[in-house]
């Protein structure tokens, strides 16, 4: 058997299924190439070794009595640290979660573990989801696998360097404003934020709740759709789950096929200020689109030049009050020296368990929910939401989708950015608009920057619950570009460690 | 757009519940100013008649019927409390002593 680590999900789903290598095998695999090369990338908090291969004795023991396990049974998947799995530490890559053991499963993780998908850890993040690099970790920040002193993206960037550094073919991310998209574009994999309330978000930690949003990133356009399949679906227990059937993700990606697809560019996002690397493969990527038969035209959403100043004031709204249950109280970190009041222990606890860009948030949050100011901000900007979400209904009445470049620039320095909160919201420019009009929206690879040879990505917008539509141009461009690489953008990405 | 003052920013910290350090008042007076300026460019929107969008979903009240499940086990929650005591959450004075 070859490297198991190189496979694909599907690939090891057909291995499996045929019974030519084991999901203890499988599982022990990628755990032994993260416990030798992880310490490089740093894309895990927590490895739970001993679950993961429990999970995976479940499956081949329900193989081997003949009982009905789903295709992904036993393939390996990367979870990001904000949802709950019992009886493993969740902490949002924050302090003040540190220790603490989630007593029940999110519906994400129930659905993973019922189609048999192995869990092998929790991957690291920018605290509470805030960020674009996963430098805002507490813990410590990431590499990007194509080059380690360059971020992987955020706020999912442990679940983005998994999956590009092979230490796991599925990775669960959840996508507030881009964080699922511009973390795949810069490590060269493909990601996708379903339609708003497609996948529930029960036992997802709040950031902001109109928004958030998990869902899958894999190598592959039919891995991803496949793992999304599997995480979608109606849940009484998210009020905000839409009852509908899932869209048929799975078929799309497989149908390869553009002829006759109206797709639009979106106008506003792209020239003056965005990399040149990344405008030349996307314009490449409209050329081939059109080669294989697409009808492409520009499209103006007038309003997406105000997501960015929407977005960074309903998002820290909600977040500021979402956060405030870490009080102290009932879970999480206490600081406390026996003689202070309960309203000083919130403050004190607050100001140790939180980094800076939580504070900042929370902050600007209370600043623009405040009287005097809400009618200002936070109103005014759920108006010109719903004015973007407007421009978009609009332009799905000429095409069936909309591309743009997944983010302005390629991955970034280490520490760039850090300083400069302004610079960092930038990386979110092109994902914001579908985030706030709750819209599907994916990120798949179409190439390398010619200034930098770091990933460019390709960002592919459907209508609400048309989640499939993407995954149908997404799938066409992969095998074209496929068939002209002589195999996957990752496949060029370079050793870990100077080894296999 | 107005400055924001150290003196504004120990008050959102107050309102926030966060006792911040007196060496960061001035870096986040900073930072706010600078976040709240280019945020207040919705204001440049023409928003009359728009009606606010909370939500992408459309949903309104979502029921369910009222009946009775087994709920999380007390012990299992209260493993990850900060301090427990007879069944319950320990939790600082809230009241001032008499």
């Amino acid at each position: 058997m070859s490297d198991l680590t190189k496979l694909s999900a599907l690939e090891l789903s057909s291995e499996l299924t045929k019974g030519s290598v084991s999901a203890v095998e499988v599982t022990k695999a990628h755990l032994d190439r993260i416990e030798s090369l992880d310490k490089t990338v740093q894309s895990f908090l927590h490895v739970d070794k001993t679950g993961a291969i429990k999970q995976a004795e479940e499956v081949d023991k329900n193989r081997k009595e003949k009982k009905k396990v789903s295709s992904l049974a036993g393939v390996p998947l990367a979870l990001k640290d904000v949802l709950t799995q019992k009886g493993v530490p969740t902490t949002c890559g924050s302090k003040i979660l540190e220790g603490w053991i989630p007593p029940y499963d999110s519906t994400v993780v129930k659905n993973l573990k019922n189609a048999g998908i192995v869990i092998l850890g929790k991957t690291n993040m920018d605290e509470f989801a805030m960020g674009s690099s996963t430098e805002n970790s507490a813990y410590f920040p990431t590499k990007n696998p194509w080059d380690l002193t360059k971020i992987p993206g955020g706020s999912s960037g442990g679940s983005s360097a998994a999956v590009s550094a092979f230490f796991a073919p599925l990775a669960i991310g959840t996508d507030t404003g881009g964080s699922i998209r511009q973390p795949a574009a810069v490590t060269g994999i493909v990601g996708a934020k379903p339609s708003y309330g497609g996948v529930s978000r029960f036992g997802l930690v709040a950031f902001a709740s109109s928004l958030d949003q998990a869902g899958p990133f894999a190598r592959t356009v039919l891995d991803c759709a496949m793992l999304h399949e599997v995480m979608a679906g109606h849940d009484p227990l998210d009020s905000t789950s839409i009852n509908q059937p899932v869209p048929d993700v799975v078929s799309a990606a497989k149908l390869q096929d553009v002829k006759g697809m109206k797709i639009g560019i979106i106008k506003e996002l792209g020239g003056k200020g965005w990399q040149t690397g990344v405008l030349n493969r996307f314009n490449e990527s409209v050329e081939l689109l059109k080669s294989m038969g697409a009808q492409v035209k520009e499209i103006s959403i007038p309003h997406s030049l105000y997501a960015l100043a929407t977005y960074y004031l309903i998002a820290p709204s909600e977040a500021s009050s979402n956060l405030a249950r870490f009080d102290g109280m009932r879970y999480g970190l206490r600081v406390d020296d026996g003689n202070l009041s309960a309203e000083e222990v919130m403050n004190k606890t607050r100001e140790k368990g939180f980094g800076k860009e939580v504070k900042r948030r929370i902050m600007i949050g209370t600043y623009a929910l405040s009287s005097g100011y809400y009618d200002a901000y936070y109103a005014q900007a759920q108006k010109v939401r719903a004015l973007i979400a407007q421009d978009l209904t609009n332009a799905f009445k000429e095409v069936d989708v909309l591309i743009s470049p997944t983010s302005p620039t390629t991955a970034w320095g280490l520490g760039e950015r850090v300083n400069n909160p302004m610079a960092m919201y930038l990386a979110d420019l092109a994902t914001l608009p579908p985030s706030l009009a709750g819209i599907p929206a994916m990120s798949v690879p179409i190439g390398l920057a010619d200034e930098d040879q770091l990933p460019v990505g390709l960002q592919i917008v459907a209508p609400f619950m048309n989640d499939d539509r993407m995954y149908r141009v997404g799938g066409a461009i992969e095998a074209s570009l496929k068939s002209k690489w002589n195999g996957l953008l990752i496949d060029q990405v370079p050793a870990l460690g100077g080894g296999k | 757009m107005s400055r924001i003052t150290r003196e504004e920013v120990a008050n959102l910290a107050r309102l926030a519940r966060l006792d911040l350090a007196e060496s960061e008042l001035d870096e986040y007076a900073q930072q706010l100013e600078i976040i709240l300026e280019s945020v207040a460019k919705v204001s440049e929107v023409s928003t009359k008649d728009v009606k606010p969008m909370s939500h992408a979903t459309g949903l309104v009240n979502i029921f369910r019927e009222d009946i009775t499940k087994e709920s999380l086990k007390r012990e299992e929650i209260l493993r990850s409390a900060p301090a427990t005591e007879d069944d319950r959450f320990r939790v600082p004075r809230i009241l001032d002593e008499e």
